[in-house]
């Protein structure tokens, strides 16, 4: 049977086009590679190259011709067993090609059936019954530590209970950690689990990102959130979104963590809440914990998680002692908020350094009669909608607190959260209490006008109280 | 072998002359020799070879009728490079990671055309469900990493699964894939120093194909001999012949002897040429139609191949019978791909994350 060749689109946008030229005649022998003919649409012109060898059987759209659809025969190669001059030009064709249903092949058995879709969306609340933090057995000792040890306990833990589990960043072995979160690490678990990298951050990301994705569990330190810029593209191309692209076959289980966030003096490049950028990116899990409990029960969690987790913690916060109960295996659910204080008067939502802002503000409030509950939401992607709207059906008006940018933020998020699902509930407009909108300056004064602070978060709460 | 040059003739020499090559002052694998293949050998080579010829010609031709989308990166005049050096590794334990232009790597494996075809149109039966498309393809099973649209992006990625061989010492070996645009990105030498440094098992493979989408090797790398891009890694780098599989496959064998002797990475720099444009959207102005037919004529690899299959005694019927054989295979794929329904809508939120928070 003769070869059939079709008018060939430049572009997936291209509907018609014409032949301006054909190069060859019919009885010519043409081999793959040889240029056929020119087509012309009003942007390009296309040389249009035989793939099939053969003979030029019949020309069925002349030269010259305009408004050749896509896909129509403008000619008819008989291959060479074939008599050129007997081939005939085809009749239209009748009825589509036959339906082919799916069949099970490799790795499309991996991945989430299509029936679960739904358990991704957002709003899963709706589906599942909401995780809870485990029940603290009565009678159990709780014990202070600092967020740095509750930090390091929890990546020893792992890595005793999973070999796969391994550390790599600047400084984490032989320096003892930078901000010393990995301290006696190396001297437990040596060299091999315990990795210096050079100063490569885009390097070491993608190296730990492929090494998660040939099935080990690394837990990748960036020494601030801050050079983590310069590895944003592996956290974001390479691990969060492969395991859809790949329709379930690939999965990414990694811990990019460090601190986030403003430290003290540091300037604008190494004071920045990455919060916002992360917590935006479908595929990826988002932590930012703030007390010591939260830190360990949760980078725990993200450890043993199957998918890519950002994990943001704040230098400020590392060297602040919190109870925490004394468990084997103290693990959080992720996506899951935290009412910190319980109060019925306004909600102030927060998290990370911000809910000690939150908690400041909400001490001086209950001195002068304002009851605020203060939620922690503790994990910003997935984000526990849920937890913050029943806390405004129940006081009608939300703060949020964070340290960071107000444009854009987790702040604005929540905000649309609630216009959108709580509109009906509230008594007056949501208000972000952030950060000013500049580079963090140096300057001990400049720095303080700069960052979120309990008196104007008690200011807010004032407004949409209509107390001021 | 040249003698060291005493350093009063090197210190006359500096005006104006070039110094001489430096001597290695370290071990440095053997200049690799052409593979001696078996009749058998040449055969699949050949079959293999054209496979991918055939199915990316056919995969042209579907984007040009509008079934493929996007972008879509031919591997045509490449098909040495891939057969050579994956029919050296041992599929239970080494592993393959790419680019974008991954067709051909992932028809090397033997990775079913149909499945392949299906994701080029978008549909459920797709590798990825339809949901990767031409650049983003993978097959965990077959130990192929994809499949990465982001250039270079795949050189780190492939050090870490570099990382991981070691870490489980499990005797397996990471082939990176990148082409002579992507050696100019900075991470490809953060990974080249992270794995000397580690002594990672891995091959790093440049395609050179001589144009990064339009720009020339000359017109973008000061050192336009990729194969030294290692050196100041202490990472010995070979150039080797990409249109000939033999010499290709034996390129790969010593690469292989030198990486699971523990000896750390090895990079081979494969000069090849791609017939077809960067993607389909290619407006061919940076070389003539000569240079390209020129190297069709002169250096194409299946045409090479098949000159050794004559001297070995097989007929010009036998090798048209096996292009027949593979067309046929192609058009099923073809078929199949066209008539294969897209995903169902409510794969959209499939896939996201692996477990339910």
């Amino acid at each position: 049977m003769a070869i059939e060749l079709k008018m060939p689109a430049l572009s997936p946008t291209m509907e018609e086009g014409t032949l301006a030229k054909w190069l060859v005649k019919e009885g010519d022998e043409v081999k793959s590679g040889d240029i056929l003919a020119e087509i012309e649409t009003d942007k390009a012109t296309m040389e249009f190259e035989a793939v099939d060898e053969g003979t030029i059987a019949k020309i069925l759209v002349v030269e010259g011709t305009d408004e050749v659809k896509v896909g129509t025969v403008i000619a008819l190669i008989a291959g060479e067993d074939e008599d050129a001059s007997a081939v005939e030009a085809p009749a239209e064709k009748v009825g589509a090609a036959k339906a082919v249903v799916d069949v099970p092949g490799e790795g499309k058995d991996i991945g989430r059936e299509p029936s679960q879709a739904e358990i991704t969306k957002a709003d899963a609340a709706a589906i599942e019954p909401r995780p809870a933090d485990p029940d603290i057995p009565a009678g159990t000792p709780m014990v202070s530590i600092t967020v740095r040890e509750a930090l390091r306990d929890a990546m020893a833990e792992e890595m005793r209970a999973d070999d796969r589990v391994f550390v790599m960043g600047e400084e984490v072995a032989e320096y003892q950690g930078a901000y010393k979160v990995t301290q006696g690490l190396l001297d437990e678990f040596g060299a091999k689990r315990v990795i210096d990298t050079p100063i490569t951050e885009y390097g070491f990301a993608g190296v730990g990102t492929g090494a998660a994705m040939g099935g080990l569990r690394p837990i990748v330190e960036f020494m601030t959130f801050n050079f983590a810029m310069q590895a944003i593209d592996h956290i974001i191309n390479s691990a969060a979104k492969t395991n859809y692209m790949s329709g379930g076959q690939m999965r990414c289980p990694i811990v990019f963590r460090g601190p986030n966030g403003a430290a003290s003096r540091v300037g604008a490049q190494h004071s920045q809440n990455y919060g916002p950028w992360y917590a935006s990116v479908p595929g990826l899990i988002v932590i930012a914990p703030y007390d010591a409990a939260d830190a360990k029960g949760l980078l725990k969690a993200a450890i043993r998680s199957e998918d890519p987790v950002v994990f943001l913690e704040n230098e400020l916060m590392y060297g602040k002692s919190f109870d925490i109960p004394d468990l084997d295996d103290y693990v959080l659910p992720i996506g899951k908020a935290r009412i910190v204080r319980e109060g019925g008067d306004v909600t102030i939502v927060s998290y990370s350094i911000g809910v000690g802002v939150a908690l400041e503000a909400a001490e001086t409030l209950a001195g002068e009669g304002v009851q605020a509950e203060v939620i922690d939401l503790r994990t910003l992607r997935p984000l526990d909608t849920a937890t913050v709207l029943d806390s405004l059906k129940k006081t009608n008006r939300v703060v949020v607190v964070e340290e960071g940018w107000p444009t854009c933020s987790i702040a604005s998020e929540i905000s649309a959260v609630c216009m959108e699902q709580g509109f009906d509930w509230l008594d007056a407009p949501v208000l972000r209490v952030t950060n000013e909108d500049v580079p963090l300056p140096y300057a001990a004064n400049l720095e303080n006008l700069a960052l979120v602070d309990a008196a104007r978060v008690v200011a807010a709460v004032k407004k949409v109280s209509y107390l001021d | 072998m040249a003698k060291s040059p005493s350093r009063a003739k090197a210190k006359s020499s500096a005006a104006g002359k070039s110094s001489a090559p430096p001597v290695a002052n370290r071990e440095r694998p053997d200049q690799p020799g052409r593979y001696r293949a078996t009749k058998d050998e040449l055969l699949a080579f050949y079959r293999e070879m054209l496979l991918i010829r055939r199915f990316e010609e056919k995969a042209g031709q579907l984007y040009g009728l509008g079934l493929i989308g996007g972008f879509c990166h031919l591997y045509i005049g490449q098909e040495a490079v891939a057969i050579g050096l994956q029919s050296a590794l041992d599929g239970d334990r080494d592993s393959v990671i790419t680019g974008y232009r991954d067709h051909g790597h992932m028809l090397a494996y033997g990775i079913d055309p149909k499945l392949i075809m299906a994701e080029l149109t978008g549909r459920q039966a797709g590798i990825s469900k339809g949901k990767g498309g031409s650049m983003h393809m993978f097959s965990v099973e077959h130990k192929f990493y994809g499949g990465h649209g982001i250039v270079g992006a795949q050189v780190s990625l492939g050090t870490g699964l570099g990382f991981a061989h070691k870490y489980r010492d499990d005797g397996g070996v990471c082939m990176a894939y990148f082409g002579d645009g992507a050696s100019n990105q900075g991470q490809v030498y953060e990974s080249f120093n992270m794995a000397e440094l580690w002594k990672l098992p891995m091959i790093f493979v440049i395609e050179n194909n001589q144009y990064a989408m339009g720009t020339s090797v000359n017109r973008s790398s000061a050192e336009d001999q990729l194969y030294k891009r290692g050196e100041s890694f202490r990472i010995p780098g070979l150039q080797v012949d990409g249109m000939d599989v033999l010499a290709v496959r034996g390129a790969a064998e010593e690469a292989l002897k030198w990486v699971r002797a523990g000896k750390g990475p090895i990079l081979l720099e494969l000069k090849t040429y791609r017939y077809r444009g960067h993607s389909m959207s290619d407006p061919a102005k940076y070389r003539s139609r000569d240079e390209v037919q020129a190297v069709r004529d002169k250096s194409d690899p299946i045409e090479a191949i098949k000159k050794l299959l004559a001297e070995e005694g097989i007929s010009e019927d036998a090798m048209k019978d096996t292009d027949k054989e593979i067309r046929k295979i192609v058009a099923d794929a073809a078929d199949y791909a066209e008539s294969s329904p897209e995903p169902d809508g409510s794969e959209l939120y499939t896939d996201v994350l692996v477990e339910s928070y």
